[in-house]
């Protein structure tokens, strides 16, 4: 199908079942129709965890998004798919851990703006931290950005997590 | 289905995953399985030879089983149940799977499968049945509990046959087989979830109503999904086209919903359609499109696809609503749901009163039917294919036969002259396009109805595929007729590389056939060999009047092109007709998409 339209980021969740094979057929969708995953995150919630909450970031024309949702929802143990970009307000949120070695200055400004982006130390030695810190991907970039002048060794990210504003749920 | 009654809960004896199977297979109103034995599903080859309800047709070739398993359910309106052994058994009947999940056949696959400690091991004949599976089924279950079987059974029915069928896969451990459990279905017989939308949107439909009823040129483009939603279907979209009077064209795997013999039937649309049925989808200014999925082979180039009409797209998957082409008033519901709406509201709205005449569109279409695009030069010393079709068609017209085919050239001919006035009475394989597919289909079919004529129109390049097959033909003396038209080219290749490579024909002869006559014989069947025009009815006559499997080799012109068609990056309305000559695509763009 040729491209029209702008491209755009939508936030998506999927409520599925929670058995074996599930999340392959989700990835399964995804690479087999040429879909772009920016991000995806699943676990077990509710009750005796029987279902599992995927939520997942993927960008494309609004026909394909479209074709996103219809070909999720189409999945057997599929149970609800919510759009929460369109749905209304959401709120977004992803976890990092990051880990950032020196010693003097560097030590010190790292720490400082750790406070700045509410970022705890989880891990320290005298030569290194690794911090954890939780908010938007554009945060959580701006903090590993500001570590890299600082020591960053490295970083490992959850991918969002979303839920709609309000009282309602999936 | 009935399920419902199927729901038997007995906890007092216990019984092999194997027996369960059985038992949950006679209960679900099994009668026929299509399979091959091998060392993962021996447990239930053993109860299989304990009983005598259900019957086991044994293939040469798991591929087989699965082609089989969908003439059986296209022809018969029931699920296909397919059963191979683990490793190369699974692996052979993919092809058959994907098939059946492109056409949306319901089958049920029970793959044998390594005992569960074994399983990632590499063991002997495993391979990742449920991986492998995954993207050409509609679901599929890797069976870890015995007592789990009967409810994966009762399920798997519940999805293959309901809402979009397709194949589920059902992966069994042999030790799953063996192990005894209580004989228990749970209350979810159904599925805990998985609920298709069968009813469209009321509001959706009144709109649908509505824009048909104010259409000066409309059209109901028709497809599989007619037949998919049961006899009912077919008989409301007949009547439905009554009522309003509208032209009807149907896709490839639609045809026989809506009878080929009616006048208000413009033949097949698409790549190869009539010259009739492409002209009006593209100056139609309103369009039903009912069961169809505006496939690429249907619409020709997208961006010059109908260009407007209003959109009416009527389907139960709402993934293929919007996926090629945009509609205007999309309806997510059951054929037959949905149709039997849209009588009743254009009955009690009185539509047909303020409906405009359709005379002048009709009129139009008679002019575009007066082009006769099916015409050909013939011969009075080489049978043209489309003679030897046409003659057949006049020997098999009043006899209700159900007709399968492979793919390519003979294919396309068999949609073009062979007139369907029922459905279910035309096997093949539209989506994926197997070669292959009409040996076994024809089987599946013949299987369910021994007194039926069931002939395969075959290629002689396609036959091949499966010509094992004839071995099972024997054993269980099926009376099919191969009608194979043979032109000793894989002849749709040919004539693309006629037309879009220069002639070109790179590996698209057919060397080195064999002597069809003699293979016939060889497994103790009549072979009968066609050459000229002057015996083609008596050699139609002789294959038909036999009473048993006939393999008949017609040897037709090498060098026919299969007209009219619709060439690389072409609109609907730019279609080709024979003596067009040989255009080349337009560009390299057009070269790919076709």
């Amino acid at each position: 199908m040729k491209e029209i339209g702008p491209i755009q980021r939508h936030t998506i969740s999927v409520i599925v079942d929670n058995e074996a094979g599930v999340l392959a057929r989700v990835i399964g969708l995804f690479s087999g129709r040429g879909y772009n995953i920016e991000s995806l995150t699943v676990a077990a919630v509710g009750k005796g965890e029987a279902r599992s909450r995927i939520t997942v970031v993927t960008s494309g024309t609004s026909m394909v998004i479209e074709q996103i949702k219809a070909q999720l929802d189409r999945l057997v143990p599929v149970h609800r798919v919510a759009d929460l970009t369109i749905d209304g307000p959401f709120v977004a949120r992803e976890l990092a851990l990051v880990k950032v070695s020196g010693t003097g200055d560097r030590r010190v400004e790292a720490l400082r703006l750790a406070e700045a982006f509410r970022a705890r130390a989880v891990d320290s030695t005298t030569e290194s931290f690794v911090f954890e810190l939780t908010g938007s991907a554009e945060k959580i970039n701006a903090f590993i950005d500001l570590m890299k002048e600082l020591g960053l060794v490295e970083a490992a990210r959850t991918g969002a997590v979303a839920l709609s504003r309000g009282e309602a749920g999936l | 289905m009935t399920q419902a009654e199927a729901t038997t809960i007995d906890t007092t004896t216990e019984m092999s995953g194997a027996q369960m199977i059985l038992k949950a297979l006679t209960d679900l109103g099994v009668e026929v399985i299509f399979g091959y034995p091998g060392g993962a599903v021996l447990p239930i080859y053993d109860e299989i030879f304990k009983q005598d309800k259900i019957k086991h047709i044994l293939v040469r070739h798991e591929q087989a089983a699965t082609h089989a398993a969908e003439g059986y359910a296209r022809a018969t309106g029931k699920p296909g149940v397919v059963l191979v052994t683990s490793g190369p058994g699974a692996t052979n009947a993919v092809t058959g799977l994907t098939d059946a999940m492109l056409d949306s056949i319901p089958l049920i696959c029970i793959t044998g499968q390594v005992a569960r400690h074994l399983i990632g091991n590499d063991a002997f004949q495993e391979a990742d049945t449920v991986g492998i599976t995954r993207p050409c089924t509609k679901h599929n279950y890797l069976v870890k509990e015995t007592s789990d079987v009967p409810t994966v059974l009762h399920e798997a029915f519940y999805v293959a046959t309901n809402g979009r069928p397709g194949p589920v896969v059902i992966d069994m451990p042999k030790d799953v087989q063996i192990e005894k459990a209580a004989y228990q279905v749970s209350e979810h017989a159904e599925h805990r979830t998985y609920r298709p939308q069968m009813h469209g949107d009321e509001t959706a439909i009144r709109e649908a109503v509505k824009a048909l009823s104010k259409g000066m040129r409309p059209i109901i483009y028709s497809g599989g999904g007619i037949i998919n939603s049961g006899p009912e279907a077919s008989k409301l979209l007949r009547e439905f086209a009554k009522l309003t009077g509208m032209p009807v064209t149907s896709t490839l795997m639609g045809l026989g919903a809506y009878p080929a013999s009616d006048n208000q039937f413009l033949g097949m649309l698409g790549m190869h359609g009539t010259w009739e049925a492409n002209h009006a989808m593209h100056d139609c200014d309103v369009m039903l499109c009912i069961g169809a999925r505006f496939d690429d082979r249907v619409t020709g180039a997208i961006d010059k696809f109908s260009p407007g009409s209003k959109k009416i797209h009527v389907d139960i998957d709402l993934s293929s609503i919007n996926k090629n082409v945009q509609v205007d008033i999309p309806v997510v519901g059951d054929a037959r749901s949905v149709l039997e709406r849209m009588i009743a509201i254009w009955k009690e709205e009185n539509c047909s009163e303020g409906q405009p005449p359709l005379n002048a569109w009709w009129d139009q279409i008679n002019h575009w039917r007066a082009r006769k695009c099916l015409n050909y030069e013939d011969s009075e010393d080489i049978i043209m294919p489309q003679k030897a079709l046409e003659r057949l068609q006049h020997f098999v017209k009043d006899r209700d036969a159900v007709i399968s085919t492979e793919v390519g050239q003979h294919q396309m001919w068999a949609a073009q002259f062979l007139g369907f006035d029922r459905p279910n009475a035309w096997l093949t394989s539209g989506g994926l396009g197997t070669m292959g597919y009409g040996l076994p289909a024809a089987i599946g079919a013949q299987i369910a109805f021994p007194d039926k004529l069931c002939i395969d129109v075959a290629g002689e390049a396609s036959i091949q595929m499966n010509i094992q097959e004839l071995g099972t033909m024997a054993q269980y003396k099926l009376p099919v007729k191969i009608f194979i038209m043979n032109n000793e080219f894989m002849g749709m290749v040919r004539q693309w590389q006629d037309l879009s490579y220069e002639g070109r024909h790179s590996e698209s002869y057919s060397d080195s056939l064999p002597d069809f006559v003699a293979l016939a014989e060889a497994y103790g069947m009549k072979g009968i060999m066609v050459d000229h025009p002057d015996n083609l009815d008596a050699a139609i006559e002789e294959m038909l009047n036999h009473d048993g499997p006939v393999v008949m080799d017609c040897r037709v012109a090498k060098l026919e092109n299969c007209f009219p068609m619709v060439p690389a990056g072409a609109a609907h309305n730019e279609m080709m007709l024979p003596g067009d000559g040989v255009s080349k695509p337009k560009d390299d763009e057009a070269l790919a998409v076709v």
